[in-house]
């Protein structure tokens, strides 16, 4: 739950202090104190939306601390599920932003469409939420038996949606353009400023995108990843970033099913596994930008990390906030403050 | 409607059958929320009435009924428990179904408040506050182990165990986070207690 304090003059915001904290857990402090097996789990608290991107971030820095070498199986797993739960995180952005200015049928539509990959997370780890999916050195289980085929299934059936049915029904809409074009606008150098990160910053137009600059897992591999850049900055150009995403995870996932390699989906680390002494930053683009995972090991008999900071996408692109709202119609306030899709969880931590 | 030609006057009184039409009795046996029996309790003990749809009850009863078919909730999300609770209310489970899909946002017209996350140190005196400006009668649902008993954070040093360290709760629903049939099935159960007066 976000607290914004608004000092205003008529209808024009004079100023915008969020205030945040409401939902502090203390999740950098459990860290500390959980195995580096129960720590994933912690991971998916942050971002509850996309909670496969976290669990990357997390298991990634311990894998590059002990240097352990993931299967390549595990890796484009990997791949897929990141995919499906940034394309999750995008579907309850896109309906909660229609209720934000005023539509409910998108809200009603993404969550039928959010269903179905849910149901695949389901049949892959056995949750809905919150998978405990990831593990240092690979992932708990394969993917079951025909699985596969019913992501390419879904797939098939949510690409003709994404243009008939949200672009449609949202950009036919004179009132939704009239709210989103032109308003709460991000010129480049201010995101470089505020370290904007992910598709808030490509909206802006700053072409820079984790998974091709920075490839971890086996993105380098992928031919179809073309990140979607806008030079607008404005809250449609944020929109059609986000949607352009789920095109571009339809393609990925396609393509990683065509590589798909068999092998196993863990490396062996033996019954007692330490984590040896060092100290990594491991980086993933997720659903709202850099998720990050700086984490020190003190090796020896330690079974936790010692300090494991998480760098939020939400916590630091929500920043912009009082500088975006100062001027603007108090009426403009929810559809930009929605078109910067953060998760409180994240923010907070 | 009676069929023509009864006496009205002599018309048997029947009872009606609330366990059979309506959704709690068709609830499916489940082992998930712990509730394995199938023998369901008639919900609505004391409401008698005859062919003509006329209603023998004590208005207390029938206030009950009547109040616990449409408990609107308090939109109060405050983790992951609320997309969950999104999920619920959203197209594919349909709260509507249960009369309970009007996510109110402001404390006075809510008559159901659904705690759906972790409550922390901070958030505790608002949630308080926002029970207290709710209007009688009022219910809680503690909606995942967060809010039940603090769940997986116990040892954490910034989170509330469990919401009803400070207000009452009526019902809890077990997950982290519980499926939306959990929460629906908890909506259900406190259904059943509101028809009987609690």
């Amino acid at each position: 739950m976000l607290r914004l304090v608004l000092k205003l003059n008529g209808e024009k915001i004079v100023e915008c202090v969020p205030v945040m904290g409401y939902l502090h857990r203390g999740l950098e402090k459990i860290f500390e104190w959980r195995t580096y097996h129960q720590g994933p789990r912690y991971a998916d608290q942050a971002d509850y939306v996309s909670n496969m991107l976290n669990e990357h971030a997390y298991a990634g820095a311990v894998e590059a601390i002990a240097g352990i070498d993931v299967p390549r199986r595990a890796e484009y797993l990997r791949v897929i599920v990141d995919e499906l739960s940034r394309s999750a995180s995008h579907l309850i952005w896109l309906g909660t932003f229609g209720l934000d200015v005023g539509a409910t049928t998108p809200f009603l539509w993404c969550l039928r469409d959010r269903e179905d990959i849910l149901d695949i997370f389901e049949e892959i780890c056995g949750s809905r939420m919150n998978f405990n999916y990831y593990r240092p050195g690979g992932l708990l289980y394969d993917f079951p038996p025909g699985i596969l085929g019913k992501i390419e299934r879904f797939l098939d059936r949510w690409e003709k949606r994404i243009d008939s049915d949200y672009r449609e029904l949202l950009e036919g809409n004179e009132i939704f353009l009239d709210r989103l074009v032109g308003v709460g606008e991000i010129p480049r150098e201010v995101a470089l400023q505020y370290g904007i990160t992910g598709p808030m910053a490509r909206a802006s137009g700053i072409d820079w995108d984790l998974r091709r600059d920075r490839p971890y897992s086996i993105y380098s591999e992928l031919k179809t990843l073309k990140p979607v850049v806008m030079q607008e900055g404005d809250a449609f150009a944020r929109y059609q970033v986000r949607l352009g995403e789920m095109k571009l995870a339809i393609q990925l996932i396609r393509e990683c099913i065509d590589k798909l390699p068999g092998g196993p989906v863990r490396a062996r680390l033996g019954h007692v596994w330490k984590c040896p002494r060092g100290e990594a930053y491991y980086t993933v683009e997720g659903a709202k930008g850099e998720v990050g995972f700086y984490m020190i090991s003190r090796g020896g008999s330690d079974p936790n990390p010692y300090r494991a900071k998480m760098r939020g996408p939400s916590f630091l692109n929500l920043q912009i906030v009082p500088w975006i709202m100062k001027g603007r119609l108090i009426a403009d306030l929810v559809a930009i403050l929605g078109s910067i899709d953060f998760v409180l969880g994240e923010v907070d931590r | 409607m009676a069929p023509p030609g009864t006496d009205l006057k002599t018309a048997p009184a029947r009872p009606i059958r609330f366990e059979i039409t309506d959704a709690l009795g068709q609830r499916p046996t489940t082992t998930q929320t712990g509730l394995g029996t199938a023998g369901v309790a008639p919900v609505t003990p004391g409401l008698v009435a005859n062919e003509d749809n006329f209603v023998f009850a004590t208005i207390k009863d029938l206030v009950s009924w009547a109040r616990s078919r449409s408990p609107w909730p308090l939109g109060y999300g405050l983790a992951c428990c609320a997309i969950e609770m999104f999920s619920a209310a959203s197209s594919t489970h349909d709260l509507a179904r249960f009369g309970a899909e009007v996510f109110r946002a402001s404390p006075r017209q809510a008559d159901v408040m659904i705690v759906a996350g972790t409550v922390t140190h901070k958030m505790a005196p608002r949630l308080r506050r926002l029970y207290e400006q709710m209007p009688e009668p009022k219910w809680v649902i503690a909606m995942g182990n967060c809010a039940s008993s603090g769940g997986e954070f116990w040892d954490s040093y910034s989170t509330l165990q469990g919401v009803d360290t400070i207000v009452p709760v009526d019902v809890y629903v077990p997950g982290c986070p519980p499926r939306p049939e959990a929460l629906v099935e908890g909506i259900l159960r406190l259904r059943e207690k509101i028809v009987r007066g609690g």
